[in-house]
């Protein structure tokens, strides 16, 4: 199967700020996308370049196997849901999903038929003829949802697009997206820097830092094997420390030697631990620095004896007879770390 | 819950602003309305100052008079400033934007007498605007602006083209760009997201200017005593007529109020208009 | 090709909006008796004439002096009545403070005329200080409204901060409020400013002997094309200028955007 969308190399200047840096990436038919990262880290600007809003000082954009690179966004196969909606306050709810197709030049019982049951697609088939002031927040989101959705776009691309709402809407929204994306099957491309919503939400994800692609692939691979330092701790929590690759799947770090996966012998490593990765039991005799109650967890940061400048972060069970101060003994689910490059 | 200080303080912050506007704004204007009411040379009160105004032709002509350079004067200023405002929001580069529109309103600082009078300088019958056509053989005989209607009205123009700019270039920035960007991805060309995005999302802002722009222009004195000159009367004219060579206030005073009542009519059917629009 | 049509299209705007102006200055240099083509000059007689003018001169005090004056007014009055309104319940509110704007919406003319009236009824002569009685009507509801659209409700929890700690309603406004909406007051101040520096027809039918300068270029003005007009008025234009751009630097270069 042929790829979608294919970035190849693609840099953008903004002034002197190196804000895209040689970056390629795939996107597949039908797939959900999320591009994941700090502000700054050049997410928003590969989205606006996808859209043909910006154009990039050196790389290609290929939609559905065409050079896309400097077409303008009305003749480009996507459409934008963007981060303030931008719904036309002057339209009614249906004058504005209608609008792509009018500007087609769709008849216009075609294009109210169509915007109808679009805005029926994503449950709104009652705010037709109510202006876009009088819904509610998720309401608009909905329809700058439908408004993209019924152009019938390849790639649907959304910037951020549940900024605006607050934590509880957000949740909910996530859940009705991805199950909107799979009813009309278009390839949506989200940027977000939340990551619990990149991993809700995503079949694959691009974790972006400082214009650069760090690492992507499947939600659960990114989790479990991130590549990079950057994502092991943007995604998640991690502890990194430095280690030395004593023999091959052993490494010897400050606090005690573990069993990994494979590494060259001899070399100097990072290996990042997840706080879930680390229990109670016999091995590393540490302190208790911190602890914070979480309802189902307790996350404790714990200096190791033998290396106590190292804050090591852990997630213990809720009911755990931790104190600050108290003295535990921890032990490593050692398959589950992470060998990085130092 | 609002702090609330004692409630001696809450009415010291406000009292002497509202006495202020009541004795030196409302009561002057009530005493103009009495004053209406006792023409000169008449013993007691009546409205025959009103009924001249109606009655005597020429009183009468300079209120259309007012009414039609008003509407063409806001109609020209405009369409000449919307087109200049879009250029600035839009073309210039956003880093030369503001030295552009301090540029454009530049003049605004000239004082209000000057600036008519530098335009009769320029369309005298011997001034720059004739000077430089003669030269150019375009004309055989120098054209006569000053003391014209025309020249009340480039007159009136060049100040409204200022002033609307302004506000047309606010109105069209406070636009959230992604509308545009909405209107282009969506297929619609630069001259059909004009048609049915900016402009109906400007629309109240240039009924506001336009509004601005009546209700200056219409009470105006200076811009056509100048330039327009005595041939035709428009309603400051006339009304500075009657003080200044008649003495007569019950005249000035009842013309007065009869363009008072003009501007609310306009102002009434100007925020109707704009409610309906907001809806 | 839409880029060329857009260059022409401002630069002949500007040219319109320019070439009053530039007559102007231009023909101040004449030096001949008449400010029209062919241009003699350069020459600075007609300058050195307007500064020799008492009559001219005398105006330019008359106008700061009237300016500086009911502009402190108008911006204190309207200060006030907007911290009042906008930070305690009144009756009526919205109903008084439509009676403050209310001046906004009628032409200078007829506001002058009443105040000429009414003077004239109760006895108060022609003067200066009718002038400025006139100017801080005027201007006081546009400092009002200015100043009441920058007070906040974030603002209100600082002067209720500052109320806590121990400050008088005085010591609020005087340390907490002005300083915090300086820039709001420095721009109805100084629009205040240009517009009783500018306004001539109030002025003109509330002064006698002593005029304003707009009031006295007027009078220069029926004397015909004159270029000491152009002199006098190039000197406003220019001071003018200079208090732009000093109004530029100073109100918004030190706020955000």
């Amino acid at each position: 199967m042929t790829a979608l969308v294919t970035v190849e190399d693609l840099s953008h200047r903004f002034g002197q700020a190196q804000v895209l840096d040689a970056v390629s990436l795939t996107i597949e038919p039908g797939s959900y996308t999320v591009l994941l990262g700090p502000s700054g880290s050049g997410k928003t600007t590969l989205l606006s370049i996808l859209g043909g809003f910006l154009q990039p000082t050196t790389g290609c954009v290929f939609i559905k196997g065409e050079d896309c690179t400097t077409m303008p966004p009305a003749r480009r196969p996507t459409a934008t849901v963007f981060q303030d909606y931008a719904l036309f306050p002057h339209m009614s709810v249906g004058s504005n999903v209608a609008f792509g197709l009018r500007m087609k030049g769709t008849p216009k019982a075609v294009r109210l038929a169509r915007a109808q049951e679009m805005l029926r697609t994503v449950g709104l088939e009652h705010a037709f003829d109510r202006k876009p002031h009088q819904l509610s927040g998720g309401q608009r989101q909905r329809v700058a949802l439908a408004r993209a959705l019924v152009v019938e776009p390849a790639v649907l691309l959304l910037d951020e697009p549940l900024g605006a709402l607050d934590l509880k809407l957000r949740r909910q929204m996530q859940d009705e997206l991805k199950a909107i994306q799979k009813r009309v099957g278009t390839a949506f491309v989200h940027v977000t820097h939340d990551q619990e919503e990149a991993m809700a939400l995503a079949d694959h994800v691009v974790v972006m830092n400082h214009g650069r692609i760090e690492d992507q692939g499947s939600p659960e691979r990114v989790y479990g094997r991130p590549a990079t330092r950057f994502t092991a701790t943007f995604m998640g929590e991690s502890t990194i420390v430095p280690a030395h690759v004593e023999q091959s799947g052993q490494v010897r770090t400050p606090f005690g030697v573990f069993k990994t996966q494979d590494a060259t012998r001899g070399t100097e490593v990072c290996v990042a631990i997840r706080p879930e990765h680390v229990q109670l039991g016999p091995g590393i005799a540490a302190t208790v620095k911190d602890v914070c109650y979480q309802g189902s967890f307790k996350r404790v940061v714990a200096s190791p004896a033998a290396a106590p400048d190292i804050d090591l972060l852990a997630q213990l069970p809720a009911d755990a007879p931790v104190t600050v101060g108290s003295a535990v003994s921890l032990q490593l689910d050692s398959e589950k770390l992470v060998i990085l490059k130092a | 819950m609002r702090a609330e200080p004692f409630s001696a303080v809450r009415w010291a912050s406000v009292t002497p602003a509202l006495l202020w506007t009541l004795v030196f704004f409302a009561v002057p204007f009530a005493a103009m309305g009495v004053a209406s009411l006792f023409p000169k040379g008449e013993a007691g009160p009546s409205l025959s100052d009103y009924a001249q105004f109606f009655a005597n032709p020429s009183y009468w002509r300079s209120l259309t008079n007012s009414l039609e350079v008003t509407a063409v004067v806001t109609v020209i200023s405009i369409l000449l400033a919307y087109p200049f405002a879009w250029i600035l929001a839009f073309v210039v580069p956003e880093r030369w934007q503001r030295l552009a529109l301090m540029l454009a309103v530049l003049p605004f600082w000239t004082s209000y007498v000057v600036r008519s009078y530098s335009w009769l300088l320029v369309l005298s019958e011997g001034g720059a605007f004739n000077s430089a056509l003669l030269h150019l053989h375009l004309l055989s005989e120098p054209i006569e602006i000053a003391n014209t209607r025309a020249a009340t009205i480039i007159g009136f123009v060049h100040f409204f083209v200022m002033l609307l700019t302004l506000t047309i270039y606010a109105n069209l920035k406070q636009l959230s760009p992604n509308y545009r960007k909405a209107a282009a991805d969506l297929g619609a060309g630069p001259v059909q997201a004009f048609i049915h995005v900016i402009l109906p999302l400007t629309l109240p802002g240039i009924m506001v200017g336009a509004f601005l722009t009546f209700v200056l222009a219409i009470g105006d004195y200076i811009t056509p005593q100048i330039l327009g000159g005595n041939n035709e009367l428009l309603m400051p004219q006339l009304i500075m007529m009657q003080i200044g060579r008649r003495g007569d206030f019950a005249s000035a005073s009842a013309l007065s109020i009869i363009l008072m009542v003009v501007v609310s009519i306009a102002y009434l059917a100007c925020a109707r208009w704009l409610k309906i629009e907001r809806a | 090709m839409a880029r060329t049509l857009s260059v022409l299209y401002a630069a002949a705007i500007y040219g319109f909006i320019f070439l009053p102006v530039a007559v102007l200055v231009l023909f101040s240099f004449q030096g001949t008796l008449f400010p029209i083509p062919p241009f003699n000059g350069p020459s600075l007689r007609w300058y050195s004439a307007v500064l020799g003018d008492a009559r001219l001169t005398s105006g330019l005090l008359n106008s700061v002096m009237v300016a500086i004056v009911s502009s402190t007014i108008a911006t204190l009055l309207g200060f006030l009545s907007a911290w009042g309104f906008a930070r305690f319940h009144l009756p009526a509110s919205a109903l008084l403070r439509g009676f403050i704007t209310l001046p906004l919406t009628v032409s200078y003319l007829i506001i002058g005329m009443g105040l000429l009236i009414f003077f004239n009824r109760i006895g108060i002569p022609k003067s200066l200080i009718a002038a400025g009685i006139g100017h801080v009507v005027i201007n006081l509801p546009l400092c009002f409204a200015i100043i009441y659209s920058q007070m906040g409700d974030h603002q209100a929890n600082i002067e209720r901060a500052a109320r806590d700690l121990g400050a008088r309603e005085w010591q609020v406004l005087t340390l907490v409020t002005a300083p915090m909406l300086w820039p709001a007051l420095f721009a109805s101040f100084f629009l205040a400013m240009t517009f009783s520096w500018d306004e001539f027809v109030i002025a003109f039918l509330l002064t006698r002997f002593d005029a304003t300068l707009p009031v006295e270029i007027w009078n220069l003005l029926r004397a015909g094309l004159n270029p000491k007009t152009n002199a006098v008025g190039s000197l406003v234009f220019g001071v003018s200028v200079v208090l732009a751009i000093i109004f530029e630097l100073v109100a918004f270069r030190k706020r955000p955007l």
